[in-house]
């Protein structure tokens, strides 16, 4: 056991020593994973009672999930939210980051603290604001109203994953292609975004998630035949555990995990051709 | 070059000047839609709560939703839910997320990097696929109870889900990375000759440990904290799910006000005094930052 005994530290404490440290610490990495994790292999149980290890295994909460039209809408309605918010938060996103880095505009910085406001207020304060909002617009209930508020979420985190690529990014080669006699529109988007369209597709995907995984704004506008996957899952969980939503949070855990190391691979690719 | 009069302009100098505020206000032009979307979709409606939380039911001026607020014992209630859950919430998070922080940071890079996808899993996974997790693992038939009872560590199901345990297990699992992360970036970034130099000068680890390292990694560690305290107070979600309409925070409070009773002024002013109790966390914070950074200058 001289494993046990050699010291670890720059103060030379031994394995032995710091044991403690050890097994506090792989039981709090076990905390975080594995309820996360448990949700898998409970989904593709074939009993009504919710237990691990499944007793049978069959694949019915997943036809359950499949063949139930409510949460083939909602999922539907999921969907093409987060992708209209992805089409329309990331040039505005985009356009917006460029322009406050550009202008040596003299309120840039209470426009920015302005922009990425939705970050920082309380997301209960700004659910009720756009549902009385809604209300005088008639907006409640709409796709279009969804995408709106979801694209305002969204903001904050195109703009800034967009604003650092710029920012690292060196902007006298636009002015080269200006110079050269392209307007600033040609040079953006001949020289600067070519050389940035990894970072653009990842903020893309990031404004889908926030828009397929928010909550509580969809809880307030979204309702009818445009209430949202989340909605339909935190009303459902409210009521009673549904072995259905196993199976809706299996393929929900698997989507996001494949989106996102879409974004890691595609990033490091950036990195490569950079 | 004296002899040039400062008062003549050269010959394109307007011209050069309409061009610059030209691509002035078409770089502003840029961020406009955005600022639009935010100015109709938050900043405004916002503000509109602000003006509907000081007016009365019959549409006058009045502080009335405040001084209820003040009065009426079930609000107090609610605060003390709201900070109980944080604090015990922050508290469990610096216990547990301090010590694997620590750990992750004394090993080598590769290795804590392949531990920190374990950290980051949950800030990935869906809110409601977590939250629906811990519903299963505590619920009277759930895993842990089942378990436990087999297992003969305890023979009535304990009450685990909907009170304030189920709540607080919940939360601490949605902001334990919150605080792990920043915490790990700092104790990354303290220079271990610091502890060599304690232990050559004769600090035992225990001190070494407790005078250089930790107050090395106090900035990482507060901002966690202030993160985490912050997402706490405002936190729905799990609150609402877990602790099954028994533990009433803040924002459950709020929602309840507009589902059930339509009560706009209420739900405003609580809503207000949210964002305002964050607003000055927040300020706070970043005052005592800039003390500290001045103060740590000033030493020698």
């Amino acid at each position: 056991m001289t494993w046990l005994t050699q010291p670890v530290t720059e103060t030379q404490i031994t394995r032995r020593g710091r044991l403690w440290l050890y097994v506090l610490a792989i039981a709090v990495l076990i905390f975080l994973v594995v309820p996360t994790l448990i949700v898998i292999p409970m989904s593709f149980s074939g009993s009504q009672y919710l237990e691990f290890p499944p007793r049978d295994w069959s694949l019915r909460w997943y036809r359950s999930y499949f063949a139930s039209p409510a949460w083939m809408q909602a999922t539907a309605t999921s969907l093409k939210a987060g992708v209209l918010t992805a089409l329309v938060a990331t040039p505005l996103g985009t356009m917006a980051a460029y322009g406050l880095l550009l202008s040596r505009f003299r309120h840039a910085r209470l426009l920015t603290t302005l922009l990425l406001a939705p970050m920082v207020v309380p997301i209960i304060l700004i659910g009720i604001g756009v549902f009385y909002a809604y209300v005088k617009l008639h907006l409640v209930n709409t796709l279009t109203g969804l995408v709106l508020a979801h694209t305002m979420l969204a903001l904050p985190v195109v703009m800034m994953v967009v604003g650092a690529a710029l920012r690292s990014f060196d902007l006298n080669q636009e002015m080269v292609a200006r110079s050269l006699g392209a307007t600033r529109l040609q040079a953006f988007l001949q020289v600067t975004l070519p050389q940035i369209q990894f970072t653009v597709v990842t903020a893309a995907v990031l404004a889908f998630l926030t828009s397929f995984d928010e909550i509580i704004v969809s809880l307030f506008v979204s309702g009818g035949e445009n209430s949202t996957l989340t909605r339909n899952m935190f009303n459902a969980l409210r009521d009673q555990v549904d072995p259905t939503i196993a199976a809706i949070s299996t393929l929900i855990i698997v989507v996001t995990s494949l989106l996102l190391v879409f974004t890691q691979f595609v990033g490091k690719r950036e990195k490569q051709g950079g | 070059m004296s002899a040039v009069p400062v008062s003549v302009p050269l010959p394109n100098d307007r011209a050069l000047r309409r061009d610059a505020l030209h691509e002035r206000l078409g770089l502003i032009g840029l961020v406009m839609p955005a600022f639009g979307l935010v100015l109709v979709t938050m900043l405004l409606p916002v503000g509109w709560l602000f003006y509907l939380s000081v007016l009365s039911d019959s549409g006058s001026f009045s502080l009335e939703h405040y001084r209820r607020m003040w009065e009426q014992p079930s609000y107090a209630r609610t605060f003390i839910t709201t900070f109980q859950v944080s604090l015990i919430t922050t508290a469990l998070c610096v216990l547990l997320g301090y010590p694997l922080a620590y750990f992750l940071s004394e090993l080598p890079k590769r290795v804590a990097n392949l531990c920190m996808i374990a950290v980051l899993l949950p800030l990935w996974t869906s809110l409601l696929v977590r939250t629906y997790a811990w519903l299963v693992l505590l619920q009277r038939r759930g895993l842990i109870n089942t378990w436990g009872m087999q297992l003969g560590w305890w023979d009535e199901p304990l009450p685990l889900v909907h009170n304030l345990t189920g709540t607080v297990i919940g939360t601490l699992h949605v902001m334990l990375p919150f605080l792990v992360l920043p915490v790990y970036a700092a104790m990354r970034a303290i220079d271990r000759d610091c502890i060599k130099a304690a232990a050559n000068l004769g600090a035992s680890p225990t001190r070494a440990f407790w005078l250089v390292f930790v107050p090395l990694s106090l900035p990482g560690l507060s901002s966690g904290v202030l993160i985490v305290f912050i997402l706490c107070l405002g936190f729905y979600v799990t609150p609402a799910v877990l602790g099954g309409g028994k533990v009433i925070m803040v924002s459950s409070r709020i929602a309840n006000d507009i589902e059930l009773f339509f009560n706009w002024g209420a739900a405003s002013a609580l809503g207000v005094v949210l964002l305002v109790l964050t607003g000055a966390l927040i300020l706070g914070a970043s005052r005592l930052a800039k003390v500290d950074a001045f103060g740590s200058r000033e030493a020698p």
